[in-house]
């Protein structure tokens, strides 16, 4: 009987572990879902900043032949007042050359906004090949009332991307900032 | 000591009695009622929202409800026939029949069962009283999607996550008291492979709960914290990702919806065998199946969300594991009718409504490997072909699977056997409402009606009229079970002991009623069954 008890006791525990660990799994599953995305490229999520170009160009050929088209949109979310558009829809780059680029923001609201860009690539498994040197994306931008702003885009294609694609398209969506979370929030995002 | 005892026990006015013993009881067999009528309860309630569902669906153009309006009964008819009506169903099942079939005194853990129950009327009221709120009920449909229910949701979406914490934590005891049992209190000689296959089916189901619903905990308590502490795990603007929350949400949702059904087979490898006179084909082959159903059900969750943009080898893989479930199931179906095969078979109640499961689960379970192929999916996503495939396998597969096993048990918990002709009657009338409800659906679905809308186009309008009027007469067909329910606890044909010719099992050792009390020292394994003792009603 005290045996029983002894397993009963052992079952009970062991149970509910299992289902405070499940809990824990559930939170687990957003860095796992994070990484998951950004190595395997699904969802278009691009890596964060590329390395340092000197490094690039010493290790390998600046440019091969091959062009792709490369397109670019600009959305902005609900709620966000800002004004965005890219200042040029599509462009012809050979791959593995540095190109530069911008986006044009104007702060339509009569008070200060904080706006976060979240890239996004189509098709999504082309995004690994994407490599951002600089981007307005890497962190929040903040304009004044009626303020305006070139935001520079600097980029180059891998010349390792996939035979098959000939286009790629950059997808920029912006989103306000709540004011109350701009303070905190960490700026470390591709 | 006994006569002490109750000397001290104050007088108390019947209806203090009447409350004490409901509110403070720790018997398994006490609380199996306790959940079964608020299963019972809940189904009446739920199934009035889909009456408003199909009224308003009755023709095109909006007559009834308001689009909002509409939506709200949407969500809740769903939240409440998943959390409200299955799963309490099904555990007062277990309350009631786990300790009987194992020959065990009581549930492992009595006072924490007590505990389980009364949590959940709590959690329904909560649920329900949102619908009376400003802004109204939650509308963003049971699968609660953010942003619809994050940056969108109403005033009353953080009494629903309230409610889904409570469900969700009685649940999880549920299940740990289940296993616990099952793993302790078994009576001696009944080894895990000669328990019998609802007890298997409930074994496995409890894993699933508690392995999936601290999941669900934490995907609404994600949605709290970005509702009201500024956390992003669903919002894009604060680096998180919608999307996300459907795959953590369909990681629970994909085991949940064999969380409906696992039982439900247990209950059919119950009765068949029963009513065939024969053992069931196929044991070891059936808790396997059980088994490898819940195990794949974890890598199969994409299949809700193929449309959502994700690249082909994700969605093939999600494909081809998804389409493998239904060797397993297949094997369910066989060992069934091989069961069935040269059986003295006869036609009572619960034996109608196990046929009706396994052949009706059968055409869902065929809908949903159309469903399973990513190219046609697209065409099916979102519907109402993927709401006739889930009531087909929801509507005869869990509830007629529940309505078995209250025809098939009921003689043994009421001593009392139900009137046969009115069971019989109300047998046929739901199968024949259930598929002139849903079967149109499918046509709708493939023809392009989109679910969770109001209103529809012109074209869809017979088979929508169709459906309503099934609708209807499905939904008086549950107050002819409420009132076969009533009149066989009020009286009826004394039942034997074994009750039905061919039973076997713990079960049908004990008194019918079952006393108060059963198995307080360990019976035999196996048990001897009285040949002569049974009731059937077609001798």
């Amino acid at each position: 009987m005290i045996e029983t008890h002894n397993n009963q006791r052992k079952h009970i525990v062991l149970l509910i572990s299992l289902a405070v660990g499940m809990f824990g799994f559930a939170y687990a599953l957003v860095p796992l879902y994070q990484v998951f995305c950004e190595v395997t490229g699904l969802n278009g999520k691009t890596s964060g900043r590329a390395r340092d170009l000197s490094t690039i160009y010493q290790n390998q050929v600046i440019a091969s032949d091959r062009e792709v088209t490369i397109q670019f949109l600009a959305n902005v979310n609900n709620g966000m007042p800002w004004e965005f558009r890219p200042a040029t829809h599509q462009l012809r780059v050979r791959l593995g050359e540095l190109n530069t680029t911008d986006f044009y923001a104007r702060n339509r609201a009569a008070q200060a906004v904080t706006g976060q860009a979240v890239p996004s690539v189509s098709p999504g498994f082309a995004a690994e090949y994407l490599h951002k040197v600089e981007c307005f994306c890497f962190s929040q931008q903040q304009l004044e009332a009626g303020e305006d702003r070139h935001m520079p885009l600097r980029f180059y294609i891998g010349d390792d991307l996939p035979e098959e694609i000939h286009t790629l398209t950059l997808s920029y969506t912006l989103f306000k900032v709540p004011t109350v979370r701009a303070s905190t929030l960490v700026s470390n995002r591709s | 000591m006994v006569a002490q005892a109750e000397d001290v026990i104050p007088q108390r006015s019947p209806l203090m009695a009447f409350m004490a013993r409901w509110l403070l009881t720790t018997n398994h067999k006490e609380i199996g009622t306790l959940y079964l009528w608020l299963s019972f309860t809940l189904f009446f309630i739920a199934g009035a929202m889909a009456m408003v569902i199909r009224l308003e669906l009755f023709q095109p153009g909006i007559q009834f409800a308001e689009p909002l309006f509409y939506n709200q009964m949407v969500t809740m008819h769903g939240l409440l026939m998943v959390f409200g009506v299955v799963m309490p169903g099904f555990v007062g099942l277990a309350n009631w029949q786990i300790p009987l079939m194992i020959g065990a005194p009581d549930m492992a853990l009595p006072r924490l069962n007590n505990f389980s129950f009364w949590i959940l009327p709590f959690a329904f009221t909560l649920l329900l009283s949102s619908l009376f709120m400003d802004g109204g009920a939650p509308n963003f449909g049971w699968t609660f999607y953010a942003p619809l229910s994050t940056t969108y949701g109403p005033p009353s979406t953080d009494y629903f996550i309230l409610g889904v914490h409570m469900m969700g934590i009685s649940s999880v005891l549920g299940a740990i008291n289940v296993i616990v049992t099952i793993f302790n209190l078994r009576t001696p000689g009944m080894t895990l492979m000669k328990m019998p296959l609802f007890v298997w089916t409930w074994l496995i189901t409890a894993f699933l709960l508690i392995m999936v619903m601290p999941v669900l905990a934490g995907v609404v308590t994600m949605m709290l914290t970005d509702r009201h502490f500024d956390t992003s795990f669903f919002s894009a603007a604060g680096g998180g990702d919608p999307l996300m929350f459907q795959h953590v949400f369909w990681f629970f949702g994909h085991p949940e919806v064999y969380i409906l059904i696992l039982p439900g087979f247990g209950i059919a490898s119950q009765i068949i065998p029963t009513f065939a006179r024969k053992r069931l084909f196929g044991y070891h082959s059936m808790v396997f199946a059980t088994a490898a159903i819940a195990i794949l059900s974890f890598i199969v969750w994409g299949h809700h969300m193929f449309a959502v943009g994700m690249p082909v080898w994700v969605e093939l893989s999600f494909m081809y594991a998804t389409m493998l479930i239904a060797v397993p199931t297949g094997v369910k179906v066989f060992n069934w009718v091989a069961t069935m095969w040269r059986g003295s078979m006869t036609f009572e109640t619960p034996m109608l409504f196990a046929l009706g499961f396994v052949i009706l689960f059968t055409i869902g379970g065929f809908s949903g490997l159309m469903l399973a192929l990513v190219p046609a999916d697209f065409q099916y996503h979102d519907t109402f072909f993927v709401v006739a495939h889930f009531h087909y396998v929801l509507y005869p597969g869990a509830i007629f699977g529940t309505m078995a096993a209250v025809y098939y048990w009921i003689p043994k918990w009421t001593g009392n056997m139900y009137d046969e002709r009115l069971g019989k009657i109300h047998f046929w009338t739901a199968v024949i409402a259930v598929n002139l409800t849903f079967f149109p659906m499918h046509f709708t679905g493939l023809a392009g009606m989109p679910r969770r809308i109001v209103d529809y186009s012109l074209q869809f309008a017979d088979f929508n009229m169709v459906s309503s009027v099934g609708a209807a007469l499905l939904g008086m067909t549950q107050v002819l079970f409420l009132y076969i329910v009533i009149k066989t606890i009020r009286g009826g044909e004394k039942a034997s002991t074994r009750v039905w010719e061919g039973a076997d099992g713990l079960e049908w050792t004990v008194p019918s009623p079952a006393p108060h009390h059963t198995f307080e020292t360990p019976p035999a394994f196996p048990p001897i069954m009285d040949e002569n003792e049974s009731t059937s009603l077609n001798e």
